[in-house]
């Protein structure tokens, strides 16, 4: 699998991100810096985690006016595999590549700890390690995670399922107690319409590792490495 | 010429700042306070001297990166 | 233009030094000094700077052993970790800016201690944190815990080092002097570290970061007349961190260091561009000019005075070789930084400032150094209390209530609401969260090693025997470190007290350097790296003395990393001797409403020898969970090792020669309660060794269940260990 990390000024989970790709597809991610417009080669894109532009004025704003951004774009338009996490996810909102927005946790506090999310569909290359409605744990590190869309857009995305996870309790449940930013409809990950752009809140890059405290997150990353190298050893 | 630009959560979007802000009022005993909504203001200087052209500048700013019409709304005030 | 008042002896006063050291300042410039040559002394001979009331006795402490690589002095310790690496550490105060705007207050902080680590090479990997706070009901407390947290959370998740322990007290002492100490620990190839001193007559001195405002300029000027003509909102007291700018400065340094770019480099911490500049030169034993002209500037119209003591965020000062000039200019235009050669070294032994063309301060640096004052002030000992007999104090409760109260207390409760606001995972490395362990583990990148963090003291204990509670920091660090797994290595100090003019402050500071002292030697553990914070003060009223303890260890494996969940089913045993000290414990304070006797004393012999058995038995692959008992004691200790894991413990009786409330709640240290499969093997290994140990129980089923009949179910424990803070916050 060849992997590239964009690596916006701000971004700090770029590394953990490598972590985890390595890990399952024995390959080193390439880092792309937001001012290279060239994307080609590569089997996945990654924009990770982090605090781009320091998240000033909004989280995201200004990263989806970098350089590469329109090389994302067109990469994703291509039919390309693009992963977005944390303020990758806000970032590909505020670039309208995913539709909605993250607003401040409805707590108004940055929000550390463990989450639960429920698999909404497993028949994605990002989800193919995964059964449909199987619960795993992320890890949540954001102020900024709590998902706002109009509610045709929400019906939409319902409609056409592109929610990829929600926020659930440890035995699955959807509740409110599980919801801790305050996410519409519970929603902690959305599709792109063809499935191959995922956006998503919590980290499951820092959860491959019993020693990081779990492999919670890893089947996402093995299923992506099996997606794009079939004829690895077993 | 300066421009101001002050940018707000549409109507509708959950706007938990402006809640907090109304419960910590009403802590302090001010009454009759409704509705808080929390924004923000950008204050921007420009080369333009024209007032019409640098509206239109500072709008096109905030469309294109000051707010995000997702979720926001914005108005432009020019002066000096 | 204009400066108002003249340089007397009555503006130096103003600016903080005394009669007799301005009279040293006119020795040594041989005239009337300009404004900014006064401000550049005022600064450099503050406390802060000089370390004027602490040095005679901070130079007793024991600084070396063989791993150590840099011991105080730089910017932070070194210390070698092996597989060629070393951890460069410190720990340092940002009390009084935390009072005044708590949020910027503990922001900065946190910016202030990374800078501090990665000038010298390393990449920052963690960070912690230790707090005071004054009384929950305190007026501003909450306010000030908010903000606290809000700022150290703000900085750190967006620098993206995680925040990944530290600690929480609350006394009515820091009412109105809340103490916030920031530590940052770093990783370095041990032969690339960068130090400050400068080198090479010609070279260039650059400045590199954020660009120069008004911020934080000696608050004695502030106040001074001169300046009440100037508008308020020209000179902000506060000065404002920008974690972004700072991420993009981390980057561009560990960029440009991999390069041979760099003679020298140091952070412009406290007093700016002045102690930067004067400590490289001072150094390196060379001369510095700096043109003024050349630094970058936020605002107009700024006087040299006002440059060089600035203490705007985010800037360092480098020397370079001449010819990587322009390699370096590339890295910081890349990640948009600013870039200036502002001066260059020179052979004159003087610091030469020059503004529009105006020589504004010409010093020698020489004079500057060893002239600086230096107090051998003066010191009371504190009172020694008589040990409290345990069998005196009435007790009046069943195990089970006074635990649910211990627990549920603002210094016992859970701190998740304040964790669960630091990213304490970026970076992929953590293997123990806050609350995890005794202290953090955090493992380096590319190495099966792992490095173990804790802070540390009990300013209680400090109160009512400094010298007791100096010695109890260090080993409580010790513990801390030994009950994951790991090597203790070495500590950074933050030396919190009031006013070292009143002599039984300073007594106080002297005795717990001599009990620090006795720890450190006694346990293999110098100091690398410290800090000073006097006059914590308010209106004649000082702080409890507070040294916080910053440990380190390693552990060669992090899978060796043990915490202190128990599962079901494994015995549980007490490793150390129990006499049942009540003297200034927690449940003395909760329970009876006392606050008195001695506190409890550590014996270091048996200290090591149970540290040293504990470790083994962690690293021979025996021990599935260990705990340090501390604060409330065996029972709270257990409670938490419960809460942990989700699992009840049935507990033993406890012998019968003490009583129950003093062997269940009484603070005797060097003390541990280890889970293991096979608590009899474990009894007969510590007889073997030499230390005391007791099989006090055995974990399983839902409860706590208690020696006088009582119990109490793990979830009821819980929940009064996570009320305090949601409820007080409202949140």
């Amino acid at each position: 699998m060849k992997a590239g990390i964009v690596v916006f000024p701000g971004i700090n989970r770029e590394r953990d991100m490598a972590i985890a790709l390595e890990l399952a597809s024995g390959a080193k991610p390439r880092m792309v810096w937001h001012q290279e417009t060239d994307l080609s080669g590569l089997d996945l894109v990654v924009l990770p985690g982090g605090f781009s532009h320091g998240d000033y004025l909004r989280c995201g704003a200004m990263a989806a006016q970098s350089p590469v951004m329109g090389a994302v774009r067109a990469f994703a338009a291509q039919g390309g595999y693009v992963l977005a996490v944390c303020n990758g996810f806000q970032i590909l909102t505020e670039a309208g590549i995913l539709p909605g927005a993250l607003l401040r946790n409805a707590s108004l506090r940055f929000l550390s700890m463990d989450c639960h999310l429920r698999v909404e569909r497993a028949d994605t290359v990002f989800a193919s390690g995964y059964r449909r409605g199987d619960i795993f744990r992320a890890l949540m590190a954001h102020g900024d995670g709590n998902y706002f869309a109009d509610t045709h857009t929400l019906d939409r995305l319902e409609g056409e399922g592109l929610v990829a996870f929600r926020y659930a309790m440890p035995n699955g449940e959807i509740t409110p107690e599980a919801n801790r930013n305050g996410s519409q409809r519970n929603i902690a990950g959305i599709y792109s319409p063809n499935l191959r752009v995922l956006g998503l809140m919590p980290h499951p890059e820092d959860l491959v590792d019993p020693l990081m405290g779990g492999i919670d997150g890893k089947p996402l990353f093995d299923g992506l490495a099996a997606a794009f190298t079939p004829l690895r050893a077993a | 010429m300066k421009a101001t630009v002050t940018v707000m959560l549409k109507t509708g979007v959950l706007d938990p700042q402006g809640k907090a802000i109304g419960h910590a009022l009403g802590t302090l005993g001010f009454t009759g306070v409704g509705e808080v909504r929390a924004g923000k203001v950008i204050e921007l200087e420009l080369a333009e001297t024209d007032p019409a052209k640098a509206r239109a500048q500072a709008e096109e700013m905030a469309r294109k990166l000051l707010a995000n019409s997702v979720i926001e709304s914005f108005r432009v005030s020019v002066d000096g | 233009m204009s400066m108002g008042k003249p340089v007397d002896q009555t503006l130096a006063r103003e600016f903080g030094l005394s009669a007799e050291e301005y009279a040293r300042v006119l020795d040594i410039m041989g005239r009337t000094p300009s404004l900014t040559e006064l401000g550049v002394f005022s600064v450099m001979w503050s406390e802060h700077c000089s370390y004027k009331s602490s040095r005679v006795w901070l130079k007793q402490l024991p600084t070396t052993a063989p791993w150590v690589i840099h011991g105080p002095g730089e910017n932070a310790g070194v210390v070698d970790i092996g597989d060629g690496l070393a951890a460069v550490f410190k720990m340092e105060s940002h009390n009084h800016p935390s009072f005044i705007e708590p949020y910027q207050g503990a922001a900065t902080g946190v910016g202030g201690i990374l800078r501090d680590v990665f000038t010298m090479g390393a990449r920052p990997i963690a960070n912690l944190n230790a707090l005071r706070f004054g009384r929950p009901e305190a007026p501003r407390t909450k306010a000030i815990v908010d903000g606290v947290v809000r700022g150290i959370g703000g900085y750190g998740n967006c620098v993206g080092v995680p925040t990944v322990g530290g600690e929480i007290n609350f006394h009515a002492a820091y009412d109105g002097n809340p103490l916030v100490n920031a530590m940052t620990v770093g990783i370095a190839r041990k032969d690339r570290i960068f130090l400050s001193a400068a080198a090479g007559i010609g070279n260039p001195v650059v400045y590199v970061g954020s660009k120069t405002g008004r911020d934080g300029i000696h608050g004695a000027t502030m106040a001074s007349a001169e300046f009440a003509a100037d508008s308020e909102e020209k000179r902000p007291t506060v000065q404002v961190g920008d974690p972004f700018t700072e991420k993009l400065l981390i980057e561009a340094c560990l960029e440009l260091m991999a390069t041979d770019a760099i003679v020298a480099i140091q952070d412009m911490g406290a007093a700016g561009l002045t102690s930067s500049s004067v400590e490289m030169a001072g150094k390196g034993a060379v001369g510095i000019e700096l043109d003024l002209d050349h630094v970058p500037q936020r605002e107009t119209g700024m006087t040299a005075y006002e440059m060089m003591l600035s203490e705007s965020q985010e800037r360092m000062l480098m020397v370079l070789r001449p010819d990587r000039e322009d390699v370096a200019r590339a890295i910081f235009e890349k990640w948009e930084l600013d870039f200036a050669v502002i001066g260059h070294l020179t052979d004159s032994g003087r610091i030469v400032v020059r503004h529009n063309g105006v020589v504004e301060a010409d010093i020698p640096l020489g004079p500057l150094a060893e002239q600086a004052p230096l107090y051998h002030r003066p010191t009371v000992e504190t009172d020694k209390q008589p040990p409290l007999n345990p069998a005196r104090v009435e007790n009046r409760w069943m195990l089970a209530d006074a635990l649910a109260k211990l627990i549920a207390c603002p210094d016992l409760c859970s701190r998740a609401w304040v964790w669960d606001q630091y990213d304490s995972t970026v970076g992929g490395q953590t293997v123990k969260r806050p609350g995890a362990a005794d202290a953090a583990v955090v493992r380096i990148d590319g190495s099966a090693r792992a490095l173990a963090l804790t802070t540390d003291c009990t300013p209680r204990y400090c109160l009512a025997d400094p010298e007791a509670g100096g010695r109890q920091a260090v080993a409580e660090a010790w513990r801390n470190l030994i009950a994951v797994g790991a090597k203790p290595l070495a500590i950074t100090d933050n030396m919190n007290f009031g006013n070292p003019e009143k002599p039984e402050i300073m007594g106080q500071f002297a005795a717990a350097i001599r009990g620090m002292s006795d720890a450190c030697r006694v346990l293999d553990f110098p100091v690398v790296s410290g800090n000073v914070s006097l006059y914590n003060e308010t209106e004649g009223r000082a702080i409890l003395p507070t040294p916080a303890i910053g440990g380190l260890g390693v552990l060669e494996d992090a899978a060796q990393a043990v915490g202190i969940a128990i599962a079901p089913w494994l015995d549980l045993v007490l490793i150390g001797a129990t006499v049942g000290w009540l003297g200034q414990s927690l449940w003395l304070r909760e329970m009876a409403g006392r606050e008195d006797g001695a506190p409890p004393p550590v014996d270091l012999a048996a200290e090591k020898a149970a540290g040293e058995f504990v470790r083994a038995q962690i690293l021979a692959g025996n021990v599935r969970a260990c705990h340090d008992v501390s604060d409330g004691g065996l029972l709270v200790a257990v409670a938490e090792m419960a809460m942990a894991g989700g699992t009840g413990v049935r507990l033993s009786t406890g012998p019968r020669e003490i009583p129950g409330h003093a062997y269940w709640f009484g603070e005797d240290q060097g003390r541990y309660v280890l889970a293991v499969p096979e608590g009899a093997a474990l009894l007969r290994a510590a007889e073997a060794a030499g230390v005391a140990a007791v099989r006090i129980g055995t974990s399983g089923g839902q409860d706590l269940t208690l020696p006088d009949g009582g119990t109490i179910s793990v979830t009821a424990l819980r929940a009064a260990h996570e009320r305090f803070f949601p409820s007080w916050m409202g949140t």
